[in-house]
């Protein structure tokens, strides 16, 4: 008799539970910042798609008869098979003929890529040495003073530092952004770890004889992602920020790919008469940014209360 | 006290070691021969050789980081071929701008935003408030160098009320100094600013609904000196702490800074050395930057007794 009571009250707080997870996510995404940002990020993410549609000609085409035009000039245009054609260069170009609107409008795949891409790799670098940090206490020690050794290092520097190492491409910016963010992420992690672990269902989980593994992946990590999620959005924004610093630099993206900070990069020389080739790239640039941001001050408002209050 | 301090100082010596260890392996970690790849492009054999013997390249890896830890501990750096110097003197020519710029972004960023902050925090929800945290994510969402060129083609193109580039040494026409100061101290103050303001506002929030404020104000006390004395004071060690944390901003965004405003720092210094692959530099640069930025964490975490007597150790 009581195994049945037992049992349903069982099902009845399982499902009382699973319902309040469940809302916390609907109220994250009824976060008027959330549906702000949301909204915001997934037109960037329709241009990035779209952009070979939305009027652009190809981004890297030089044409030194319309060099260094302003906004809005009419540009005559000879085709491959020999046609003219008159459009109008709605962002001007730069000091190679290329159209700066064209180049806006790729440069958003860049940056999206580079944000989603640091964002995933360094909360899953640092979600795995976190928890072995937090969990297995002899490596603890080693691995968090290897941590603090990095995080001494200013992250703008060790992002350069890194890419010193071995020149500029791809992977090798969105590998030296990763690099200075996963410290932040394992010290995130490890403290929820911490003090994951001595609450009463992880202890009774322990004297019931569960598997390390299991008891990681079952109570532990479960508690890590809502503030990831935070974190993660965070990350993703300014490593946007970053790569269009390293590339603004000249040590970023190499310069024949079109990103927002290779477009400003190459428009630093003449920006005292042509401010447009910094102007655009840099407000979608900011747009994206800031979004992320608004998106992630209201994820933290809803998933991470505790956080919240310390901000 | 000076146990604490002790205590403190033997805490950095591990994450000094890592910096080290880092700063090291980097030129072992590029491809090719590290005595090549200091000499530069146009290096004889000869000279190879000599890096080759000087670093010790034929000796084992722990004997290699010994010789070049020694050296460093004696404040021998190294010599950058790029730039035909030592790293040293290299370094001494460069530190003026970068000291000057960082001294005035403090100066500015903490004389805005504290106030800023506390206002904030003293009228919650008015506009003011709204502006200060819509100013706060928007700090952070801008690059430096849109802010940059923004306030150059506004102040200095449009305007034409400050200099649009350049660097005049302290020594040589202060007024021709402070000119060229004010656009990129602003500048790199941006990002601070909405740091420090967001900070102040919300560790003074907390702090105004403590009792001994209520006692203040009832004992008659003006606002003045309730926020100034009662307030800020009992909110100081977030906001010390944030200020320390940020230098790592003010670093990161000094380099980007000196770039566009062309002053001959030592962030430019950095990006200069990494286009032409100078490893004494970066490696000397990197270890420079992030003593100092660990020595000021270390001073200001000393410095918290000072403003709040609490806090013993």
């Amino acid at each position: 008799m009581s195994a049945i009571t037992e049992e349903v009250v069982d099902s009845a707080s399982i499902a009382a539970a699973s319902a309040k997870r469940k809302s916390l996510w609907a109220l994250a995404v009824r976060n008027p910042a959330v549906i702000f940002g949301g909204v915001v990020l997934l037109v960037m993410l329709a241009v990035a798609i779209l952009a070979p549609f939305l009027g652009t000609v190809d981004p890297t085409r030089i044409d030194p008869a319309a060099r260094n035009k302003k906004p809005g000039t009419e540009i005559t245009m000879r085709l491959d098979d020999g046609q003219t054609v008159k459009r109008v260069a709605i962002f001007g170009t730069d000091s190679l003929g290329r159209d700066v609107y064209s180049r806006v409008l790729y440069g958003t795949r860049v940056s999206l890529v580079i944000g989603v891409a640091v964002a995933i790799v360094s909360v899953a670098v640092g979600l795995v040495i976190g928890l072995i940090s937090g969990y297995i206490r002899w490596a603890d020690g080693i691995i968090m003073r290897i941590m603090d050794g990095l995080m001494a290092i200013p992250g703008i520097l060790l992002a350069i530092a890194l890419v010193s190492i071995w020149r500029a491409g791809l992977i090798t910016v969105i590998f030296a952004i990763v690099v200075p963010d996963v410290p932040r992420v394992v010290r995130l992690v490890r403290s929820v770890v911490l003090t994951v672990r001595e609450e009463p269902y992880v202890e009774g989980a322990i004297s019931v004889g569960t598997p390390t593994w299991t008891l990681m992946f079952r109570h532990i990590l479960p508690n890590t992602v809502a503030p990831l999620i935070v974190q993660g959005t965070f990350i993703a924004a300014s490593a946007i920020l970053a790569e269009a610093i390293l590339s603004f630099l000249g040590i970023g993206i190499p310069p024949e790919i079109p990103s927002w900070g290779n477009i400003m990069a190459e428009g630093r020389t003449l920006f005292r008469v042509f401010p447009h080739n910094i102007l655009y790239p840099g407000i979608f640039l900011a747009l994206t940014v800031l979004a992320i941001n608004i998106m992630g001050d209201g994820l933290r408002d809803t998933l991470d209360p505790k956080m919240s209050k310390k901000v | 006290m000076l146990d604490f301090i002790a205590r403190r100082l033997v805490a950095i010596i591990p994450v000094l070691a890592v910096v080290a260890v880092f700063v090291f392996l980097m030129l072992r970690l590029t491809p090719g021969d590290p005595a090549a790849v200091i000499a530069g492009d146009n290096a004889t054999s000869d000279q190879i050789a000599d890096i080759r013997e000087k670093l010790g390249l034929n000796e084992p890896i722990w004997t290699q980081f010994a010789i070049w830890i020694g050296n460093v501990l004696q404040g021998n750096f190294g010599e950058s071929f790029f730039f035909k110097k030592t790293v040293a003197e290299l370094i001494a020519q460069r530190i003026e701008p970068t000291l000057a710029l960082a001294i005035c972004t403090l100066i500015i960023a903490v004389s805005v935003a504290v106030p800023l902050g506390v206002m904030a925090a003293y009228r919650h929800g008015s506009l003011l408030d709204r502006f200060v945290m819509g100013f706060a994510v928007m700090g952070f969402s801008v690059p430096v160098f849109v802010i940059g060129y923004l306030l150059i083609y506004v102040f200095a193109i449009e305007l034409g009320w400050l200099p649009v580039q350049g660097y005049t040494r302290i020594g040589v026409n202060f007024w021709g100094f402070l000119e060229r100061m004010v656009l990129p101290s602003v500048t790199l103050a941006v990002v601070y600013i909405a740091l420090i303001a967001r900070i102040t506002r919300a560790s003074v929030l907390e702090v105004l609904n403590e009792d001994y404020i209520r006692t203040a104000r009832a004992k008659g006390l003006s606002n003045r000196v309730v926020l100034m004395r009662h307030a800020l004071r009992n909110a100081a060690v977030p906001i010390l702490t944030v200020i320390g944390i940020g230098i790592a901003l003010l670093i990161g965004g000094a380099v980007v800074t000196e770039s566009v405003y062309g002053l001959p720092g030592l962030g430019r210094l950095t990006v200069e050395a990494v286009l032409s692959r100078d490893f004494p530099t970066i490696q000397t640069v990197i270890l420079l930057f992030s003593v100092v930025y660990v020595v000021i964490n270390l001073l200001i975490d000393v410095g918290y007794t000072l403003f709040d007597p609490r806090i013993r150790y």
